[in-house]
């Protein structure tokens, strides 16, 4: 049985397409010809075939005491062949069989956000026996342990989390932590390295510490497919619904079969029993909507998080790495002189110092005045002055970097313009100043600043319908003034710990708000817990991932604003499904009383009410979305 | 408790759902059964004294569905 059972499964569309032109057959001798009676043997005979696969199925299925939809269509079918309806019982075992080529094609499509990411992980590896061994052997992943080494080339992906142990090159981990430029990550730091990341120049050995679905993106990829299959509170009522509905419905169907004689009326009830679009209805668009989430960089962990978020009016910001970068960069920045020579040899200078200052100068140098900092003045001395800055000689030129204290020990006079910089302090910005041969040439005003797509994001949340927006931080109330005034914000508190933000977002909730609370993942995690829901800026660390309801993979507030009108999308388009599915239960039933419904039309309806709302998911996955780029690859 | 993974096939209807997920359950020695449908994987927790993941991989291919690989994790 199971081989036959294997038979129909392999070839179901060709069986498929042969019932249809069995049907198409059928209904021409019937109409054209007024040939009924050869009509009447093709649909016996598409009834016959199509029977043998449902029976199969409804057997196997009542051998784990399970009663199948199977089972319901094939006593409906039989009844009909035994009453000589025979043009209902090939039309419907066509039609469900249909249905299910048809269904499994535009399902595939649904789960297509799905499968993009997971063909990004890893399949194969080169294994190799030592960090220096150059003899690699091809392996699946699967067979990989921890601890042992892997070969990676320029070009290919990395295939465990990992040390390097051997070489050195850059790494593009926007599939991890969505960060854009490649990294340059080396075996003397014996640096990190995550799965699904690749290699874009360079070799490497790399020593296994994590595999398969124990690594960060295999838990990406876990909790998306996770997410695809939670469930809603609505859904969980329409699966203990449909547990019973379909035994129930063989019951009635008995019952009234008996009561009435009516063998017709007994079997048209057994086939509107099959519970179709009110059973895929809501996870339809719920798969659809975490697809789409998914494509676009945000990681909702479950349907249930979607649904909270479309119900958030407040947001809440953790201010550093949230809204702005977490890292330092020139905010203001006066030049005192007419060219940019100052910002050459400032950037020459800086790009000897390790200090976290220094990056930032060099950054500003090359992003806003466009220099090219592969072809700088050479340096030709440098000294690190501890707690002041560096001095150093370029192209001739005495360059000196620092704060008050080294233009003091260097004799500089301090001449600013205007009261700007006092302005910068104010702000909490620490001040460098860069002078060339004795005389001060630039001061750069360095802090954390923005996310350059903060202000954008924050106006379209506002625009889709968000009340009330709010940062909090630990930082002192001048710095936090400063941001807020230039994003328009509705409340700004500074100088909080990490409990007094979770405190402040119960009062929120205590006024009747909806409030959801985005911050990096680890020192927020009360405030995470507290919110309604917590969404976390995903920085490629499993606790990020962990903690919160939904992660923004690409850490960029840009993405919210996407994840906000995702949100919404998807539970209008649930409702819409809840909706299209009770009004085909409804017009089945009044169309079986008032007697314009049989088998073969019923199960018609049926088919159609899922297809229109499988189709009907399928439009959130067409959606155009705004802010935000589509994230591909 | 171990944990079984089986990719499963053919699961196009959610009416396959609820036969996998009822059927599972109703063995002997297993707990809690999760049925990915969009992911088409099955994860059920059982007792390895009790049974092993041969055995739930053939319940669900006698069902009808074709079992493309089962991974057992040992639980903690």
């Amino acid at each position: 049985m199971l081989t036959l059972q294997k038979f129909f499964a392999n070839n179901k569309r060709t069986i498929v397409i042969g019932m249809t032109v069995f049907v198409a057959a059928a209904l021409l001798l019937q109409y054209a010809f007024g040939l009924g009676f050869i009509s009447n043997w093709l649909y016996g005979a598409v009834g016959v075939i199509g029977l043998v696969p449902l029976i199969i199925k409804a057997i196997n299925s009542l051998k784990f005491k399970v009663v199948s939809i199977e089972l319901l269509v094939s006593v409906a079918v039989i009844g009909a062949l035994i009453i000589g309806e025979f043009s209902e019982a090939g039309i419907v075992t066509w039609l469900f069989l249909l249905g299910e080529v048809i269904e499994d094609a535009t399902l595939a499509k649904t789960r297509s956000a799905i499968k993009e990411l997971t063909e990004l992980a890893p399949q194969t590896a080169w294994r190799v026996e030592s960090p220096t061994d150059r003899n690699a052997e091809e392996v699946d992943v699967d067979e990989i342990d921890e601890d042992d080494y892997l070969l990676v080339k320029t070009g290919s992906q990395v295939p465990v989390d990992g040390r390097i142990v051997f070489g050195d090159g850059h790494l593009d981990e926007a599939s991890v932590t969505g960060e854009p430029l490649p990294r340059h990550k080396s075996a003397e730091g014996s640096d990190e390295v995550f799965a699904g990341t690749n290699l874009t120049d360079g070799t490497i050995v790399v020593q296994a510490t994590k595999v398969g679905e124990d690594t960060v993106f295999g838990k990406i990829l876990e909790l998306v497919e996770e997410a695809e299959d939670s469930k809603t509170g609505a859904q969980r009522f329409i699966d203990r619904f449909s547990k019973y509905y379909t035994p129930v419905v063989l019951l009635i169907a008995l019952i009234v079969g008996i009561v009435t004689q009516d063998v017709r009326l007994a079997i048209t009830i057994l086939v509107l029993g099959c519970p179709g679009a009110l059973v895929i209805g809501v996870p339809v668009s719920n798969v659809a909507g975490i697809g789409l989430g998914a494509r676009h960089g945000v990681l909702a962990k479950g349907a249930q998080m979607l649904q909270s978020l479309s119900e958030v009016d407040t947001v809440v910001f953790d201010k550093t790495g949230t809204l702005t970068t977490g890292h330092p960069a020139v905010v203001h920045a006066q030049t005192l002189s007419e060219d940019v020579l100052a910002w050459h040899l400032a950037a020459s200078a800086e790009r000897e110092s390790s200090h976290p200052l220094a990056a930032a100068i060099v950054e500003y140098a090359r992003t806003t005045h466009s220099i090219d900092i592969a072809n700088l003045p050479a340096v030709s001395e440098t000294h690190v002055i501890a707690g002041k800055g560096i001095v150093a000689s370029v192209e001739g030129h005495h360059v000196a970097i620092g704060n008050e204290a080294l233009l003091a020990a260097e004799n500089i006079a301090l001449t600013t313009g205007d009261n700007d910089t006092n302005e910068w302090k104010h702000q909490g910005l620490s001040l460098v100043y860069v002078a060339v041969d004795g005389q001060l040439r630039i001061i750069a005003g360095i802090g954390d600043a923005l996310h350059p797509t903060t202000i954008t994001a924050l106006s379209q949340l506002r625009e889709r319908g968000i009340k009330h927006l709010v940062m909090l931080s630990g930082d002192g109330q001048a710095t936090v003034d400063a941001i807020a005034g230039e994003l328009g914000l509705d409340e700004a508190h500074g100088g909080l710990l990490p409990q007094d933000k979770a405190d402040f977002i119960k009062q929120l909730q205590t006024q009747g708000r909806k409030v959801a609370f985005v911050g990096d993942g680890i020192n927020d995690s009360p405030a995470l817990v507290a919110a309604d829901l917590g969404i976390a800026m995903g920085n490629g660390t499993a606790t990020a991932v962990e903690i919160s309801d939904v992660v923004l993979l690409n850490s960029d507030i840009s993405k919210l604003p996407t994840a906000y009108s995702i949100a919404r999308s998807t539970v209008a388009n649930t409702r819409e499904n809840i909706g299209i599915a009770l009004a085909t239960v409804l017009f089945l039933f009044i169309g079986l009383f008032a007697g314009f419904i049989y088998m073969a039309s019923g199960m018609l309806v049926h088919e159609a009410s899922i297809l229109i709302v499988v189709v009907n998911a399928l439009r959130l996955l067409r959606k155009k979305l705004d802010g935000g780029q589509v994230r591909k690859n | 408790m171990h944990k079984a993974i089986l990719k499963v096939n053919g699961m196009t209807c959610p009416s396959c759902l609820t036969t996998i997920q009822t059927a599972l359950t109703k063995q002997n020695g297993v707990g809690e059964v999760n049925v990915l449908f969009n992911a088409g994987k099955v994860k059920a927790a059982f007792d390895e004294n009790a049974t092993d993941a041969q055995t739930l991989a053939n319940v669900v291919s006698e069902l009808g569905y074709s079992v493309e690989k089962v991974t057992v994790k040992e639980q903690k």
